[in-house]
């Protein structure tokens, strides 16, 4: 199975959420993760959605989705086409000896330290999924305490929009 | 205006009637506007039976079922009709009484949150959190429960709601960006189904309950002499032509015959209409004949694909397609091909235990009896099936049961619900002894509403489909015998429902006849052995 990045508009009132998500687990689909906010217009919010799914699946899953009323929108973002996009933040064990080491990777990886304590400092990071896991492996060593990771969120490159 | 006479005199604008419901503490406002209005109100006896009558109302009349009950446990009792409903795709509309807005969320007495009860088996739900929104909801409400695949749409508003001062308007359109139905079939697609049909040496026409709910009938009765093809059909496809049709081959599935289910399994070309292809009908896709051409009419793009895909997939309204292929397919030479169909039909002897009524003949006796516009509701269980596969479809008569979701203790209440809307028809409802005891109550709400249905109850001591099942497999039968059940009969006379048990089979046609003449509700049972076959 693959996975799809699919981008979906959705009208902006309670409940959508749960008709989504209520959607994909009582059909058996699988969601990777599913990162929401409002857009430009504030009355629709934009859902990234991401699913392992085969072709067949993936085509239900959009017209299943396409069914419940307070869905607008539906495409699906390809890698080559799309920015994707992770933000996390990373709590990791810290002292004097590692405290020089790990800022040194995290400039490395563009992140930046955004919470410093005497045995912990905090990390943000953005990039693509494959980015955010190769820091977090670099970090692994010393010690991470917490790690929030906010899930995919993506956009179509070029001048093409994504409007209801 | 108060909110709840707003509600009331929306509903009239929409032309509804009839009203199906049950009162309670957060729906008073709601039954001071119902009192002084033109509406009819309904009292069941329980709130899934009002969703049942709704259901039977809508699909006798072409009008929409609306339904009203109170909070927390009234609206749950909705649900296995509001599920029913879901399932055969009947429109309904539900209005449920929810506990003050400012009280959302704190379990106060008879709070439940019945919009995500029934999330997912109802087409759309609202809670409605403003006065001012509420006509457009209850347009929006109307629009998408009777267009597209129609289906049950409920609105939950709060008691204080109720009680608000708007300004009476209600919206002509209605605007959704999320939802625009393709009715219009796309016309190159057409094309190419003429076309396929026309090449194919085996095509086969396979109809669902899609053809009835959309009133395509007709249409499909000119495309299929114009084209001569065969049809088959699934059992929410009863009714879509008449039994009579030379190119009739009737049922498939575990409960249709042989003949068409062969016709199923040797089709070069499948023409799926209006037919979801679930288990029931075909119990795996893998039977049909490796290149076989799969064509799928559907009004909802989700059942496209999603049991068996389509050489040509075709979204739109089953009438105005049947309508576009009429125009411009050509005959194709079928007779050999219908032949061999015809050949595969089996004259199985029926095998009868002796000393009781055989319920096959008394459905068969019944069926040359009505008229040509009766109404006649199966419920579910082996009854269906002796209802299903004995009542000739011809002229205007409807057969209605719950296919898709199977839910017994549907017939009475349904045709409860067609008899109100059809009160100068001969409405019968039929059930078996496990079915008539879940929906028995609403022979209450039968005497009181003054309808006068005919009630045929097959009485075989047990719950007689899930017992053959057992039977049938190494399964030893267990949970189904119906010991203790009451004197049926008397409980329908105890309503002052007139009642007789028939024992004997030369009894049948004098009892039949006394019920169909008498205009008044009749209360029939017939004792069934319980080695009785559903085929």
């Amino acid at each position: 199975m693959k996975k799809h990045v699919l981008s979906v508009l959705v009208e902006n009132h309670s409940g959508v959420l749960s008709r989504i998500s209520g959607l994909f687990s009582r059909r058996g689909y699988n969601i990777d993760s599913l990162s929401v906010g409002e857009t430009e217009d504030s009355s629709v919010s934009r859902m990234t959605i991401v699913v392992d799914a085969d072709e067949s699946t993936l085509e239900q899953i959009k017209k299943q989705l396409n069914k419940l009323i307070d869905v607008i929108k539906i495409v699906e973002l390809r890698e080559d086409t799309s920015i994707y996009r992770e933000l996390a933040l990373i709590k990791i064990a810290t002292d004097k000896s590692t405290r020089a080491e790990i800022i040194e990777i995290a400039n490395i990886f563009r992140a930046h330290i955004v919470d410093v304590a005497k045995e912990s400092l905090v990390i943000e990071a953005t990039g693509d999924q494959g980015k955010i896991n190769a820091l977090t492996s670099m970090l692994e060593p010393y010690g991470i305490k917490e790690i929030i990771r906010t899930g995919l969120t993506a956009l179509q490159r070029g001048e093409k929009e994504l409007k209801n | 205006m108060k909110l709840s006479d707003v509600l009331v005199r929306c509903l009239v604008e929409e032309k509804v009637e009839v009203v199906f419901g049950y009162p309670g503490a957060a729906v008073l406002a709601v039954y001071e506007s119902l009192r002084s209005s033109s509406l009819h109100h309904v009292l069941v006896r329980q709130e899934q039976a009002a969703v049942h009558s709704a259901s039977g109302y809508a699909r006798t009349t072409g009008k929409v079922g609306v339904c009203i009950a109170t909070s927390g446990p009234g609206a749950t009792n909705l649900i296995t009709g509001i599920a029913t409903a879901y399932m055969d795709s009947i429109p309904v509309i539900i209005i449920t009484g929810q506990v003050k807005s400012s009280l959302i969320g704190r379990d106060v007495f008879q709070e439940v949150d019945i919009t995500g009860a029934t999330e997912p088996f109802i087409k759309h739900s609202y809670l409605v959190k403003s006065a001012k929104d509420f006509p457009r909801i209850l347009k929006e409400a109307f629009y998408i429960a009777t267009t597209g695949r129609p289906g049950p749409v409920l609105i939950d508003l709060p008691m204080d709601i109720q009680e608000e001062q708007i300004e009476y308007h209600y919206p002509k359109e209605v605007k959704i960006r999320g939802y625009k139905p393709t009715i219009e079939g796309h016309v190159g697609q057409i094309k190419k189904i003429a076309k396929l049909l026309e090449h194919s040496k085996k095509p086969l026409v396979c109809v669902g309950g899609g053809v009835v709910l959309g009133n395509a009938s007709k249409e499909l009765q000119e495309f299929i002499e114009k084209s001569d093809i065969p049809v088959v059909h699934t059992l929410m496809g009863t009714g879509a032509l008449p039994t009579a049709s030379e190119y009739n081959f009737g049922m498939i599935g575990i409960h249709g015959y042989k003949q068409s289910n062969w016709a199923l399994k040797h089709a070069d070309t499948i023409l799926f209409i209006g037919a979801r292809i679930a288990d029931r009908a075909v119990a795996n896709t893998g039977i049909f004949n490796e290149n076989a051409h799969i064509i799928h009419i559907d009004i909802d793009p989700a059942e496209i694909g999603k049991i068996t895909s389509a050489t040509i997939p075709i979204v739109g309204d089953a009438k105005i397609i049947l309508k576009g292929l009429s125009s411009i397919i050509k005959q194709i030479d079928t007779a050999e091909w219908r032949g061999r169909i015809a050949d595969k039909k089996e004259v199985k002897e029926e095998i009868h235990p002796s000393g009781a009524v055989n319920p096959k003949l008394v459905v068969r006796k019944l069926s040359e009896m009505l008229n040509d516009d009766a109404i006649v509701a199966a419920d579910v269980g082996q009854n269906q099936f002796w209802t299903m596969r004995n009542v000739e479809i011809k002229g205007n008569r409807k057969l209605i049961c719950s296919g898709g979701f199977g839910t017994m203790g549907y017939s009475l209440p349904a045709a409860i619900g067609a008899s109100i809307g059809n009160r100068d028809k001969q409405v019968v409802s039929i059930l078996g002894d496990g079915s008539f005891q879940m929906s028995m109550f609403e022979l209450g709400t039968l005497m009181q509403e003054e309808v006068k249905p005919i009630i045929i109850l097959f009485n075989n001591s047990g719950l007689g489909l899930v017992r053959e099942l057992q039977r049938r497999t190494e399964l030893k039968e267990h949970g189904v015998a119906l010991k203790g059940s009451p004197d049926f009969a008397a409980i329908a006379r105890a309503y002052g429902i007139t009642a007789r048990t028939i024992l004997d089979e030369k009894d049948v046609e004098g009892a039949l006849s006394e019920a169909l003449t008498s205009n008044k509700p009749y209360f029939l049972e017939f004792i069934v052995n319980d080695k009785e076959s559903t085929l």
